[in-house]
């Protein structure tokens, strides 16, 4: 510790070891029931070539050790139950609790995925009622539940794609992808087989419809759009995108992740989409949980449901509900039909907003990003002049010759109470600094939010080490992240071990 | 309350008309000009709603009350890659921080310490399950984390396109993994099993060649027999191949031998066991660990250990340029969010159970398995063990009678005594797999037991009534 003044004083919590640190021999934190069967001998049953030793590894530690651990580590998290969380393009949004109540009933949570159908009914309605609320809302045809996350969701939708293809006796080897997009699309065109042709952003930060024309030919499957864009802008010229794509015998997939943006007030299903993927964690609360579970539910225009990926419910005439396989299906992305509690979640949130509610939370999203541009423009160099929907993105331009980037910015952030939003993304604006306030945020918060930038973007000015070595205030300082790279210390291990190595 | 006023959304109508006299538009609709006029919806959409939180209780409990409740209205022994355990009551009520639960990726080290500490010792809790030294966050489940463990092998051998794969491998692990390949350049062969019900191992010896990239081998396997993972890790070596352990029952990972100790390359499988809910498939959480020296090969996340600026131990995201925001299309996956608080239960979990309790756990499945594999052989005439290997928890049953007849006269006894294996193997139509673990106490295998011993008499009566 060195003596800086603007630390806060140590709490000794602050540096909970780790569990293995913590380990005391002959501690448990579990009361297990007894076997309740005459027990043989293990050799008898598991030869002992077949068996481990001792797990001594493993850490022993009581109840009480393992809640004040985990408690205490938690403490350095900065969660959105804090205050605003503006990560751009996460849309980090508060999380309902009853959601977390509903999903926990044992009806639901206790039911195995390879019970009989009959006996399964209730989980199978709630999945054809999701289903159905997401077909209204997206105006697609048909919705799968099956993919795990947004990036399986979309590796499936481009998969449906190849596989439309091949049904029509053709392989075509192109994805058209602006270079606003997220990483994950590149990422699943490249595992569907597919090469990708970067589309370039006019001065909107939109995609040109010469750029496509000039793109565009026989070898073209289809076009990986996210709407609105990562710049928080509207793509409004997707209806004659779709329209070119189809004329060519090619398919226009949409990234959902924003689809908070627009839900209720316009449907993928009008504007041309073939397929889209949302992100139940984003648009529809489900918790973000430290990075995952989230579901990313794939849908599909008539032109590729035959495709879609694991099964579909499907309600027959006596009102009974069966799990089936698409006739030209991509086939299963993985084990079991979906991430259930995940969707109970979102089923759960849908309907307590109702349609009205949804819209409206289309609405204020984008009011609050709105207001929020507002409030910086002049402050931060807004990066293009184009009407912001959700999200707004600014770059480092006003910082510029400062000597403090859009890095010690976010830093600083943390020490006015605030989560950082996303930096250096989108790619194509300069230190980007991409922010989402989300329709859960009151004026209050934003306000406060806004102060709080206003006041660094002058500390910039004022004194610019007191951002550059920001963060102050944190439970952790700055983290050498290229030292973690350049070494690799990706485990605990023994003091004895450690020191063999 | 004001017909737009709603819990979730703090603007108010007063916040609404100085909000939007800020911005400098008339109303909200001005606000998404962007939208062609074509596409935008002059009215709300038709769903349901908004409902009260009572009334929600009401609309999903209808939904429970149509499910069939193990461990409440039925007894279950159902396996096949999804394990009811007892979950401590401490779990759920760590899971419930917010700090824990409303968070996203840590992205920025400096507010996330608490994710990124759990993170770490996740990785380090399945390195030494596995006996391998590196373990990433996290995978989504077992079956996509196997398709992504094959794939991990193509980038390693390049040159290379044929995965070796056992049969005994869960059936939908295998068919998430075509899905996977099905574009690339990239052969799955497929090896059967022997009279134990483990991977015929001579078969296996003769599928591999200088073109193979891996061998994968499941133990337990989806018929529940133990296999000695030597047998893929020797197959991979041949050939100078990669060999890859799959696991579906982590819980066996406390009684059985390492994939690492027995010279395995890759370790993948699906961690529900670890105090994750069956919850009718998901979220559960995948788990891949691998050698050093591929680690920067392996796909989704790490976590390592730095020093903050003061000196201070502290963990970050690392390895970032194998990954899909950096690489883009030349990531190792396309993997973002994965299972990170699944990843946390586990933790927590093992964390719970520690070296006494996860072992004794272990143990405690073993015994009634065997127990109830040896009842169920001697109450129900016509029944018999499928395979003689060893098992963990779980074992392949044959039926003299159609197996979905049997079943159909368990449940009515009020057991669902196992999974049928004919759908995914033809061969084996006359088999299903029965599951026991420390959630089947002595009254549900009583119950099971005596059903299959009236199920043998009444199939004997009814075959006497010339059936």
């Amino acid at each position: 510790m060195t003596d800086r003044p603007s630390t806060t004083p140590e709490i000794a919590w602050r540096n909970e070891p780790l569990l293995f640190e913590r380990s005391r021999p002959g501690r448990v934190g579990v009361m297990l029931p007894p076997s309740g069967v005459e027990e043989r001998p293990l050799d008898e049953l598991i030869p002992a070539e077949l068996r481990r030793g001792d797990l001594e590894e493993l850490p022993e530690l009581s109840e009480v050790d393992v809640i004040r651990h985990f408690t205490r580590i938690s403490r350095k998290n900065y969660a959105i139950d804090l205050g605003l969380y503006p990560l751009g393009s996460c849309t980090m949004k508060h999380n309902p609790r009853i959601n977390e109540e509903v999903v926990r009933y044992p009806g639901l949570s206790q039911i195995h995925p390879y019970q009989p159908e009959e006996t399964v009914q209730g989980c199978l309605e709630l999945m054809w009622h999701l289903e159905r609320v997401l077909v209204e809302l997206t105006g697609m045809q048909r919705v799968s539940l099956h993919p795990s996350a947004g990036a399986q969701g979309e590796l499936a939708g481009v998969l449906m794609i190849r596989k439309a293809l091949e049904a029509r006796g053709e392989n075509r080897r192109y994805l058209l992808i602006p270079d606003s997009a997220h990483g994950t699309n590149p990422a699943s065109a490249y595992m569907a087989g597919f090469q990708v042709k970067e589309l370039v952003s006019n001065d909107r930060g939109t995609i040109d419809l010469e750029e496509v024309v000039r793109e565009m030919s026989d070898e073209v499957a289809g076009a990986m759009i996210t709407v609105p864009n990562t710049l928080g802008v509207f793509e409004d010229q997707i209806v004659e995108i779709a329209d070119m794509l189809h004329e060519k015998g090619a398919f226009l997939y949409c990234d959902g992740a924003n689809f908070n943006a627009y839900v209720g007030k316009a449907r993928p299903g009008q504007m041309g989409v073939d397929v889209l993927h949302m992100n139940l964690h984003k648009t529809f609360t489900t918790p973000h949980g430290g990075g995952g579970p989230g579901a990313g539910p794939v849908a599909a225009s008539h032109r590729l449901a035959d495709h879609l990926p694991g099964s579909l419910v499907e309600r027959a005439e006596d009102g009974t509900f069966r799990l089936r396989t698409p006739s030209d299906s991509i086939g299963r992305l993985r084990s079991f039909s979906s991430q259930f509690g995940i969707l109970t979640r979102a089923l759960c949130y849908i309907l307590s907003m109702g349609g009205r509610g949804l819209a409206q939370v289309a609405e204020n999203a984008v009011l609050n990003a709105n207001y929020l541009r507002k409030a910086l423009e002049g402050t931060y160099h807004l990066a293009h002049e184009t009407p912001s929907l959700h999200e707004v993105v600014f770059s480092d331009r006003t910082l510029a010759d400062t000597g403090v980037t859009t890095l010690d910015v976010a830093k600083r952030l943390m020490d006015y109470g605030f989560h950082p939003p996303t930096i250096y993304f989108p790619l194509i604006v300069h230190g980007a600094l991409m922010i989402e306030p989300t329709e859960t945020e009151g004026k209050e918060e934003l306000d406060a939010f806004v102060a709080a930038m206003k006041a660094i973007a002058r500390e910039a000015r004022e004194s610019p080490e007191l951002v550059r070595e920001a963060p102050h205030e944190t439970p952790v300082r700055r983290c050498d992240e290229a030292r973690a790279a350049r070494q690799p210390v990706l485990r605990w291990w023994p003091a004895e071990e450690e020191a063999a190595e | 309350m004001g017909s737009d006023s709603h819990r979730y959304l703090p603007t108010g109508s007063l916040d609404l008309e100085e909000m939007l006299e800020a911005i400098g538009v008339a109303s909200v609709d001005d606000l998404f000009s962007t939208l062609p006029a074509a596409v935008r919806l002059t009215e709300p959409p038709a769903v349901e709603g908004p409902l009260s939180d009572q009334e929600l209780r009401r609309f999903f409990r209808g939904l429970a009350s149509r499910n069939l409740t193990p461990g409440e209205d039925v007894a279950a022994f159902l396996g096949g890659g999804a394990y009811r355990h007892e979950t401590p009551a401490s779990l759920d009520h760590l899971l419930y921080r917010a700090e824990f639960f409303s968070v996203y990726t840590p992205y920025q080290p400096e507010v996330s310490q608490g994710t990124l500490q759990a993170i770490f010792e996740f990785q380090t809790l399945i390195s030494m399950l596995t006996g391998l030294p590196v373990a990433n966050a996290s995978m989504y489940d077992g079956a996509s984390g196997f398709a992504e463990a094959v794939l991990m092998t193509d980038r390693v051998k390049r040159k290379r396109h044929k995965a070796v794969v056992s049969r005994g491998i869960h059936p939908e692990y295998r068919a998430t993994l075509e899905s996977y390949v099905q574009n690339l350049d990239l052969e799955v062969v497929e090896v059967g099993w022997d009279e134990q019900g483990r991977t015929d191992a001579a078969a296996l010896e003769r599928a591999v060649d200088d073109d193979t990239l891996c061998v994968a081998v499941q133990s337990p396997n989806h018929f529940g027999v133990i296999e000695p993972w030597e047998v893929a890790a020797r197959a991979a070596s041949s050939c100078d191949a990669l060999s890859i352990a799959v696991v579906t029952e982590a819980l066996s990972l406390a009684m059985l031998r390492t994939p690492g100790d027995a010279g395995c390359d890759i370790a993948v499988g699906e961690g529900q066991s670890f105090g994750l809910p069956v919850g009718f498939g998901g979220p559960y959480v995948g788990f891949l660990a691998t050698r050093d020296e591929f680690k920067r090969a392996i796909p989704g996340r790490l976590v390592g250990e730095t020093v903050d600026a003061e000196g201070r131990r502290a963990w970050v995201l690392t390895l970032a340029t194998r990954e899909q925001h950096i690489r883009r299309e030349k990531a190792t996956s396309n993997i973002c969010t994965n299972q990170s608080l699944c990843a946390l239960a586990a933790t927590i979990y093992l964390a719970l159970h520690g070296r006494v309790g996860l072992a004794r756990l272990a143990e405690i499945n073993v015994q009634r398995a065997a127990t109830v594999r040896r009842r169920l052989f001697e109450a129900g005439d016509g029944l018999e063990a499928a395979f003689r290997g060893p098992i963990f928890n779980e074992f392949a049953v044959r039926s003299a009678r159609p197996v979905d007849e049997v079943l159909a006269e368990m449940r009515e006894a009020g057991v669902l005594a196992g999974v049928p294996l004919g759908p995914d193997y033809p061969e084996l139509e006359d088999c299903w797999i029965t599951a026991v673990t420390e959630c089947n106490p002595p009254e549900e295998i009583d119950r099971l037991a005596a059903a299959a011993a009236r199920m043998a008499r009444t199939g004997t009566v009814e075959t006497g009534a010339g059936r």
